[in-house]
């Protein structure tokens, strides 16, 4: 019965013609899906970026005539109505809007789905040797709860009363009380779009759980799954546990918004604090989901870069399962000053401190991987190896915030953002960055400029530790966060050249991205045509053609003979050994 | 078959469950995490202001609700009648048990929401400024809703007895709704002894909605 359906199914869609609508539209192929998802991100990437150019330009240039700061008018500002900015200067209800949504639509319109929505719909099929999801059209009602939820998120700038101002933590009594944030609509409208959001990423996960335990081609075990897809199921466990929590939060917030409840305000008995939990317990996982796969690609790719199989394969997987177990009883660490009793504090402290060694064995791994390779630095590798260098960073400043003591000064000032940019920009994004240029041939069947990528990358590089390493140093020297004018404070304005001189690196960085996006859709329509295994890799994607057609491989029967790291294999012909090529004189590793 | 599930069979699966049922089971565990969220956050509010939640019985009506936990626990029952059949082949018990499931869920809501318009009109209401609960015991003394009458509780136990059942009721709607659209797959005749799978997964999830509300029954009537 299955071979005389597949058949027939297969059939079809060679010989009809698919309408555009459903072939482009709504979809239920994943790489339409996995694409779709790209290019709304890419777009609330940009806008994200926007919102933190209009930041920056407050913090460098404040209208504070008292204190000896001219100020100089927003560009652009004369665009926006009278209560956003008015007569060239932002007003700080707006730049409180601005703060929250940019955190808002970087983590989850931006960087959540360029790690899931793009990459786990892209490549987890075609890295396990299936020709689709489990459940392809619950995929593709997953991206079209996704792009409303994006809608109505944008949307809420135009509402009266402007955008959610509370933060992206959006903590109580603020966040439920119109009254002090002069925030009606606009937080409702992000309560909900964050519901709808966050149904579009369970929907996902149940889709890449089923799929990756179900779906593996003959021979691909579970330690022969490339690390990409290692960290993407152990991501969708983590979504599909913390999202519900987040969800249960937010509908007690617009309960208390709309309907009158109390859940959060301390008159009605409520408690402020519960919503700190309950946002944390999620929100923890949620910082976990935002890095692993980034460390997934990034193994892949430093291993294609460095012809070298990665090292330590199993202790990776199990580095990435114990970083999403242990992150589940962290989540205290952000509320360290919310007067928990120090023991509590303490049992928090000691658990976030342990989830720096499983980051530590990826980190040597990764270095481990690299050491004594025949190294290709092509534009995924730099990316790659970025994301080691800089995450490092990012992870060291993490040690300093997770020490409760320590984070007594340091809570809630830039220290904590020059944190969370190393790891979120740093490591996520040049991770992202690495993934679209090492998959983009087989996306897109065309090569992206190599020259214009290193550029790019080098750019980017520069750009982004002159904006974000500086910020150590305010955070330390008392620079709160979400700060409208830091000049009001004179232990802070005697540092307003460094809030220049970032706000001007940061212009740079921003610009930079240009290169990217023009290489994008430059290479999209006139790219060096790509080979079927262009990296010469060795993971099951770069077996199918590129782009890879509805079904992937057709009736081809996939067979996996061994890892995904083969490179510089003793015996083998080349530098690099399929997972599918049987290759008689080349043994397979002894374990597994 | 669909493409997913011919690449299930020649492939290799962990548990060895197909798809749809797989699928379901790891979307009932992100339901827990949710449930468990809404029950965790009335323990919590509950235990900081023991003052704002009356006695089991006070405001509500614990004996209908009891009855309506076992009409609730009946239906599972015709849940399980109904799987068993289809696996036998027999598609009129399944016609049967899956219509009786649905109609005995549809008679959970129906009660509750009887419930929820007496409760409401007591001044038992999730609203903190509209709370007024006067419960049933004043009720019977003829002081329902009088002005100056006795508040039972306060605002906090309207809000999460009805976030918490609301939402609970929310998912019995849904699965009555789906259990509907299986009666209509099972008379057009899409089940079979080999084709089980839409029924053991309306199953799973119709179950699991049971045993939420026993759960939700014995810590917010009973405790």
């Amino acid at each position: 019965m299955s071979t005389v359906a597949t058949a027939h199914e297969t059939a079809a869609h060679t010989h009809e013609e698919i309408p555009f609508l459903r072939k482009y539209i709504f979809s239920t192929d994943h790489k339409v899906i996995g694409i779709q998802f790209l290019f709304m991100s890419l777009f609330f990437l940009l806008v994200g970026g926007l919102l933190a150019m209009a930041m920056r330009w407050q913090l460098a240039f404040p209208a504070n005539p008292n204190a000896g700061f001219e100020g100089r008018p927003l560009p652009g500002g004369g665009l926006l109505p009278e209560t956003m900015v008015a007569g060239g200067v932002m007003l700080p209800e707006f730049y409180n809007a601005l703060v929250t949504m940019h955190g808002t639509i970087m983590v989850f319109f931006a960087i959540m789905p360029l790690l899931i929505g793009v990459w786990a719909n892209y490549l987890i099929p075609l890295q396990i040797g299936a020709p689709d999801m489990a459940f392809p059209r619950l995929n593709m009602a997953s991206f079209w709860m996704a792009m409303p939820a994006g809608m109505m998120m944008l949307a809420s700038f135009a509402v009266v009363g402007g955008a959610a101002n509370a933060g992206w933590t959006a903590y109580a009594p603020l966040s439920v009380m119109p009254e002090y944030s002069g925030v009606h609509l606009g937080q409702q409208l992000w309560e909900l779009s964050l519901v709808i959001l966050g149904f579009s990423s369970l929907m996902g996960a149940v889709n890449y759980i089923t799929t990756i335990v179900n779906m593996r081609a003959p021979g691909m075990t579970w330690f022969r799954l490339p690390l990409s897809t290692w960290a993407l199921f152990i991501t969708s466990i983590l979504l599909l546990l913390a999202i519900p929590v987040l969800a249960g939060g937010l509908i007690m917030q617009f309960f208390d918004q709309t309907i009158g409840t109390g859940f959060f305000k301390p008159d009605d008995g409520g408690q402020p604090l519960l919503w700190q939990h309950l946002f944390w317990f999620f929100g923890h996982p949620e910082v976990y989901i935002l890095i692993l796969p980034a460390m997934g690609f990034v193994s892949d790719i430093l291993a294609n870069g460095a012809r070298k199989p990665v090292f330590g394969y199993a202790a990776m997987v199990w580095a990435i399962v114990g970083i999403g177990f242990i992150g589940w009883i962290v989540w205290g660490h952000h509320m360290f000053m919310s007067g928990m009793n120090p023991m509590l504090g303490g049992f928090f402290m000691v658990t976030t401190l342990m989830i720096a060694v499983p980051s530590a064995i990826k980190t040597f791994n990764w270095l481990g991987t690299i050491w004594g390779g025949n190294i290709r630095f092509h534009t995924p590798f730099l990316h790659a190896i970025s994301f080691v260098a800089l995450f490092v960073i990012g992870g060291l400043s993490g040690v300093f915030v997770a020490s409760a003591p320590v984070d007594i000064p340091l809570h809630d000032t830039y220290f904590v953002v020059a944190h969370i940019h190393y790891v979120l920009v740093g490591g996520s994004l040049f991770g992202i960055f690495g993934a679209i240029t090492f998959w983009f041939p087989k996306m897109f069947g065309r090569m992206m400029n190599e020259p214009l990528g290193k550029i790019h990358w080098a750019l980017t590089f520069v750009f982004f530790n002159l904006t974000f390493f500086p910020m150590h140093m305010l955070g330390s020297g008392g620079m709160m966060r979400r700060l409208y004018d830091p000049t009001q404070y004179p232990h802070i304005a005697q540092y307003q050249d460094t809030n220049i001189f970032i706000t001007y690196s940061a212009l740079l960085l921003f610009a930079s991205q240009f290169i990217f996006m023009f290489n994008f859709f430059w290479s999209l329509f006139r790219g060096r045509k790509a080979s079927e295994n262009p990296w010469e890799a060795n993971s099951l994607e770069w077996t199918a053609p590129s782009p890879p057609p509805h079904g992937n491989w057709g009736d081809r029967k996939l067979k996996v003979y061994r890892g995904p790291y083969e490179y510089s294999a003793p015996g083998a012909s080349a530098d690099y050994l399929l997972q599918t090529d049987p290759a008689q004189g080349v043994p397979a590793p002894a374990s597994h | 078959m669909t493409i997913a599930a011919a690449a299930m069979d020649r492939g290799t699966s962990s548990f060895g469950v197909y798809n749809v049922k797989l699928g379901m089971w790891v979307f009932l565990l992100s339901e827990v995490m949710f449930f468990t969220g809404l029950i965790g956050t009335y323990i919590i509010l509950r235990f900081a202001n023991p003052e704002q939640f009356a006695r089991p019985g006070e405001v509500l009506n614990v004996p209908l609700t009891a009855a309506n936990t076992f009409f609730l626990i009946c239906s599972s029952v015709t849940m399980v009648k109904a799987y068993a059949e289809i696996e036998r082949g027999n598609q009129q018990g399944l016609k049967r048990y899956l219509v009786a499931t649905a109609l005995i869920g549809m008679l959970f809501v129906g009660i509750q929401g009887v419930e929820y318009w007496k409760l409401a009109h007591e001044g038992f209401v999730p609203v903190a400024a509209l709370y007024k609960a006067v419960g049933r015991h004043a009720a019977e003394a003829g002081e329902a809703g009088a002005v100056g009458a006795a508040v039972l509780g306060g605002p906090l136990y309207g809000t999460t007895f009805y976030t918490m059942t609301g939402f609970h009721g929310a998912h019995v709607t849904i699965g009555v709704l789906c259990l509907w659209f299986t009666v209509y797959q099972a008379y057009r005749g899409r089940y079979s002894a080999q084709n089980v799978a839409g029924v053991e997964a309306m199953g799973l999830y119709w179950h699991f909605v049971d045993l939420v509300w026993i759960i939700l029954f014995t810590i917010v009537y009973l405790i």
